[in-house]
């Protein structure tokens, strides 16, 4: 309830926010317009695994596995199949969906902790054989060089495919949070007995929402490939996850557009802060000690509350 | 030796005990994060930093004793109390104000520390490769049937059930470990008959540091001593926690068997999928039993 005041105001910013980003390659150096697309890229991540957590209460501890397998299922489609791009695009969030229906039905029985460390252990077991599989993942020197189509092949055009590609997932998932398969997801959230009481089938919302979340995530992996022309095994290494984990912390897993602030952060912070250290990993561990101790619910969760005490002192002193 | 050759090849014998040395390794590491998931259920990402800690304090002080068998000794005895004094002060610290929190919170709590811990490290030794110095006694390998077996292997397999009767002493004897077994169970009654929780935990928290210095310590002249050796042993020392179930030592030890056996056997049977085997046994063993082999503590 707490954002429904500032919806009406935020509405009107998000096409001119659209905007801005169709306009900014114009005047933007090519570097930084890599660095956007790489933000949108971490950002649907971040996103789709906030669809789980921030949304579904689930323990998802390895979200990088279908992101890297997102971008695996694309970039050796292509390289390895020798299939056209475009058929590598669907064929990596299909894949990522499908494994996240194999990994979601066996994980989904357990709950919390141990759903997450179950799932934790089943990604890992992935990234091992992605690691070692030298002779079709090229192992731990990954993929380099993927072809991409003329259209999309410059750093402008990948920007443009994925912006699209992002705003369209973004369309969609705000669509299933509002639809009422979104509403019984936060309601298993909330409270799971009850959900069950009334009739609602946890088990199989729950692995809907995985595998939603899963394909959502593959789609990042797809823009990646766009955008990087190349895939490596630590795209599906257990730190990313706590990487992309933070995205959603430090935006505000409770709000439906922080964990992309999250990634703008961090994407940016990280470029910034590189080009002055080498100690990136200290400044991001400082980071996030900060925000757990002093701003659990995140920047934009942060900012809503207090958006909405304003609020309820305007009302207050209207009433 | 004549028997055991008999029954099995030499290449299979030595495979073998390779994997108990590394299971050794892996139970120490293990054991202390389990303890800590067991009594603070706190899943300590950094226990791995320490662990790496463990090996990097291991080299200094080997270095600082001129190496050689002095140089080893201090290490191994020194390095696990670095690093238990620096968990005591991250936990008096930090942890001990935030145990209200939910795991969640608490596992990226720990994960920013692994990342400051990680990144300090780098500031105090750099990137380079390290190595501790073996002591003249343990260098020689001993020729079983042709394969010369390393004396060091052997001396850390004989290790492995000390430190497990150590723990099993501590957790089952001791009167701090009983009422941190009842911690485990029950924190706030163990606070109303009078007893300082928070100071059990502390004590807790620290012995099982010191445990992922030790293993640390311990492979310090047998590995590579380098950074980012804490991110793929953090996460095979959770799978075998995980595999024994949350908080059990004996756990702790058959999974870190299970784990070492199919990782040094795997290599035998499928040389270049040798690290897939322990995950792979990981998750099957999951799939029959989701909440371990043994009785959670949880």
């Amino acid at each position: 309830m707490a954002t429904l005041n500032i919806r009406g105001k935020e509405s009107w910013l998000v096409p001119i926010l659209f905007i801005l980003l169709l306009v900014f390659p114009l005047v933007l150096t090519r570097f930084y317009t890599y660095l956007l697309a790489l933000i949108f890229v971490s950002g649907l991540a971040a996103m789709s695994l906030n669809l789980v957590l921030g949304y579904g209460g689930i323990y998802q501890f390895h979200h990088a596995v279908f992101y890297g397998v997102g971008a695996y299922g694309a970039a050796l489609t292509i390289t390895k199949l020798g299939y056209s791009p475009w058929i590598g695009f669907l064929v990596g969030p299909l894949l990522a969906a499908f494994i996240s229906l194999v990994m979601g039905a066996i994980c989904v029985r357990l709950s919390k902790l141990y759903f997450g460390m179950l799932q934790i252990s089943l990604g890992s077991l992935v990234w091992a054989i992605v690691y070692r599989w030298y002779s079709f993942t090229g192992g731990d020197d990954g993929i380099h060089g993927v072809s991409m189509p003329d259209l999309i092949g410059s750093t402008t055009g990948s920007y443009y495919f994925t912006l699209l590609v992002t705003a369209a997932c973004l369309i969609a998932m705000y669509l299933i949070v509002k639809s009422p398969f979104g509403s019984a997801l936060q309601g298993i959230r909330d409270n799971p007995v009850r959900s069950e009481a009334v009739g609602v089938n946890v088990k199989l919302h729950q692995l809907v929402a995985l595998v939603i979340a899963g394909f959502f995530a593959g789609v990042a992996g797809v823009l990646f490939i766009v955008v990087d022309n190349s895939a490596f095994p630590d795209m599906l290494f257990w730190t990313l996850s706590l990487e992309i984990l933070i995205m959603c912390l430090l935006g505000g897993w409770l709000t439906f557009l922080g964990p992309m602030l999250g990634a703008a952060m961090m994407v940016a912070l990280r470029t910034f802060a590189s080009t002055f250290t080498e100690y990136w990993t200290l400044i991001q561990g400082i980071i996030l000690m900060l925000v757990i101790i002093f701003l659990p619910e995140g920047v934009l969760g942060y900012v809503n509350a207090k958006f909405k005490q304003l609020g309820n002192l305007a009302s207050g002193g209207k009433a | 030796m004549e028997f055991l050759s008999s029954i099995c090849p030499p290449e299979i014998l030595c495979q073998i005990l390779v994997g108990l040395s590394r299971m050794t390794i892996l139970f120490i590491v293990a054991s202390g994060l389990t303890l800590i998931l067991g009594v603070l259920r706190i899943p300590n990402i950094a226990h791995g930093s320490l662990y790496m800690i463990g090996a990097f304090v291991a080299f200094s002080v080997s270095k600082w004793f001129g190496g050689g068998t002095t140089g080893f000794w201090m290490a191994v005895v020194l390095a696990p109390f670095a690093v238990a004094l620096l968990s005591l002060v991250v936990e008096r610290g930090i942890f001990a104000h935030l145990y209200e929190r939910e795991h969640l919170m608490l596992l990226l709590l720990t994960f920013s520390f692994a990342l400051i811990l990680g990144d300090l490290v780098k500031v105090v030794w750099g990137g380079e490769y390290r190595t501790v110095q073996l002591p003249g006694s343990f260098k020689g390998p001993i020729p079983v049937e042709s394969l010369p077996i390393p004396i060091y292997n052997i001396f850390l397999v004989i290790i492995g059930p000390f430190v497990a009767l150590g723990l099993w002493f501590f957790t089952n004897k001791t009167k701090i470990g009983k009422i941190s077994r009842a911690a485990a169970v029950d924190r706030e009654m163990v606070g109303a008959v009078g007893i300082n929780v928070s100071w059990v935990f502390a004590i807790v928290f620290v012995i099982g540091c010191f445990l992922a210095g030790m293993g640390g310590a311990l492979v310090s002249p047998i590995v590579n001593i380098t950074l980012g050796m804490d991110h793929t042993l953090i996460m095979e020392a959770f799978l075998i926690v995980i595999m024994g179930g949350l908080g059990n030592v004996w756990g702790a030890l058959l999974g870190a068997l299970i784990f070492g056996l199919t990782q040094s056997l795997g290599i035998l049977i499928w040389p270049q999928f040798g690290i897939v085997f322990p995950y792979a046994a990981a998750v099957t063993v999951l799939l029959f039993r989701p909440t371990g082999l043994l009785k959670s503590t949880w």
